[in-house]
């Protein structure tokens, strides 16, 4: 299960979207798996002030829940309601219909504590 | 994410099998067992829709036999085992001579003096314990048979139709909470009509060495009705939906039978003592401290076990087990609340994370299958 070439990720299998000073946020495809079917996901309000490390949301499989860890600060621009609906998008579409937050930029030097893909396909295949 | 490297583990007599399948398999009461092969959705919508197959080789097997194999059960649990017609079986459950429960159980009578007691797996050598100390000076002895013992479930409205061809035992004929001794793929069984998933079912008794032959047929049977292997994680929101207790999560050492409104297991009007008959009897009179509700979720949320439940600014109680309902679509729970809180319709509110979420009390179960 290869990742994709153009995200930036987290050890706790958030990825990243670098878009100017904007980035989408989301779980890899390996943690929407590990989950199982995830059948609720809980996402801050545009608006809100999010810091690097800190929790921004929750997404709950069938059996578990699990917080989502933000891999940038900033402040959130977006939201994806879509999740509200269809929360199996995260299973179905990681990297696509499954996005999480969009979030203002605050401090760009934190994406270079980022992994790149290779980074983290060697995370991943260390299980 | 990982999964844990506990080598402590027990093997049930399919654990390679369910490796070979792909299955995730976690520790659970002290067994490497399969939580999910697949999608614990697709597991769940398959038994709800066609037919799954379980291993449930973990559970407890107790035999007792004897004389006074009936009577010296009235006297452990606290139901009346001897009021059972051979062939016949009913739930039950095992308590302290406080009322607090140690296990609940499926009693089955195999024959005039010998029965079958199936014990939780995580409780099973606590009531192997239990049941061996008050047996002492009756004419009854135990055989615990767990480790012996191979459990396979097979669930479903076609599960009736997957097993038939696959033994001699006449699957119409056993009604529920009946068990009939037969073969299986050709292999001793016993057959019992009996589940915890709220659908039709049979559960199958073999020889633990031969438990994989039986799986290896009724895996294919099963697949051939468009059905499939089913892990813990699905038998959980199935036994959920149908509003079954779950020992650790609704049943404790802290709860008795009738805090769970399992008071109609408790047979007060038998004859002579048993334990905790005397706790039971003052709790039947002055009623339950808590009593078990079913709770719809009408916010956003999913209310988690331990999570407190709340009326208006009062603390009234606490989520014993929830999830997304597959079947429903909608956030479901049990949990315990005050008894003036417990009237269906009362809206409650479930505290998760911080916030609070209002919930609906409606009668249990969630789902019952259509007759």
């Amino acid at each position: 299960m290869s990742v994709p070439r153009d995200l930036r990720y987290t050890k706790d299998h958030e990825w990243v979207r670098v878009d100017g000073d904007e980035a989408d946020i989301g779980i890899t495809a390996y943690a929407a798996h590990q989950l199982g079917d995830i059948v609720f996901v809980e996402l801050p309000r545009i608006g809100t002030a999010i810091t690097a490390h800190g929790t921004f949301g929750v997404v709950e499989s069938v059996k578990a829940v699990s917080d989502l860890f933000a891999p940038l600060g900033g402040e959130v621009v977006a939201v994806n309601e879509g999740l509200t609906g269809s929360p199996e998008s995260v299973n179905e579409d990681a990297y696509g219909a499954g996005w999480m937050i969009r979030i203002h930029v605050a401090e760009p030097a934190q994406l270079d504590e980022l992994l790149d893909p290779d980074a983290y396909d060697t995370l991943i295949a260390a299980g | 994410m990982t999964l844990p490297a506990d080598d402590d583990l027990r093997e049930t007599p399919l654990s390679a099998r369910h490796a070979a399948l792909g299955a995730r398999l976690i520790g659970f009461s002290g067994w490497r067992m399969p939580v999910q092969y697949g999608s614990i959705l697709d597991e769940h919508r398959a038994v709800r829709e066609r037919a799954g197959l379980f291993d449930l080789s973990h559970m407890g097997e107790l035999f007792v036999e004897g004389p006074d194999a009936g009577s010296a059960l009235a006297a452990a649990l606290v139901s009346d085992p001897p009021t059972l017609a051979v062939g016949r079986a009913h739930y039950s459950m095992i308590c302290a001579p406080d009322g607090g429960i140690i296990d609940d159980l499926i009693v089955y009578r195999l024959a005039e003096e010998r029965y079958l007691v199936v014990a939780n797996a995580g409780n099973a050598a606590a009531v192997s314990d239990a049941l061996a100390e008050r047996l002492i000076g009756t004419r009854a002895i135990l055989d615990d048979r767990s480790l012996a013992t191979g459990l396979v479930a097979i669930q479903g409205p076609l599960a009736r139709a997957a097993l038939a061809p696959h033994t001699d035992v006449d699957l119409a004929a056993l009604r529920y909470y009946a068990i009939s001794e037969g073969p299986v793929a050709g292999i001793p069984a016993l057959v019992a009509r009996t589940g915890y998933t709220g659908e039709d079912g049979f559960e199958v008794f073999v020889d633990w060495e031969r438990t994989g032959e039986v799986w290896d047929v009724l895996l294919d049977a099963v697949r051939g009705v468009d059905g499939v292997p089913v892990g813990l994680g699905a038998r959980d929101t199935l036994r959920l939906e149908a509003g079954m207790p779950l020992y650790g999560n609704e049943l404790d050492l802290h709860t008795n039978p009738y805090d769970a409104g399992l008071g109609r297991v408790v047979k007060l009007g038998k004859p002579g003592p048993f334990v905790g008959r005397v706790a039971l009897e003052r709790v039947e009179a002055s009623g339950p401290a808590k009593r078990l509700v079913g709770l719809i979720v009408e916010g956003r949320g999913i209310g988690r076990h331990g999570y407190p439940v709340h009326v208006g600014d009062r603390l009234s109680g606490v989520v014993t087990s929830g999830t997304q309902s597959p079947t429903l679509g909608v956030p479901i729970a049990m949990a315990y609340v005050a008894p003036g809180d417990a009237e269906a319709g009362t809206i409650v509110d479930i505290e998760i994370r911080g916030a609070r979420v209002p919930a609906r009390i409606v009668p249990l179960p969630f789902y019952r299958r259509q007759a």
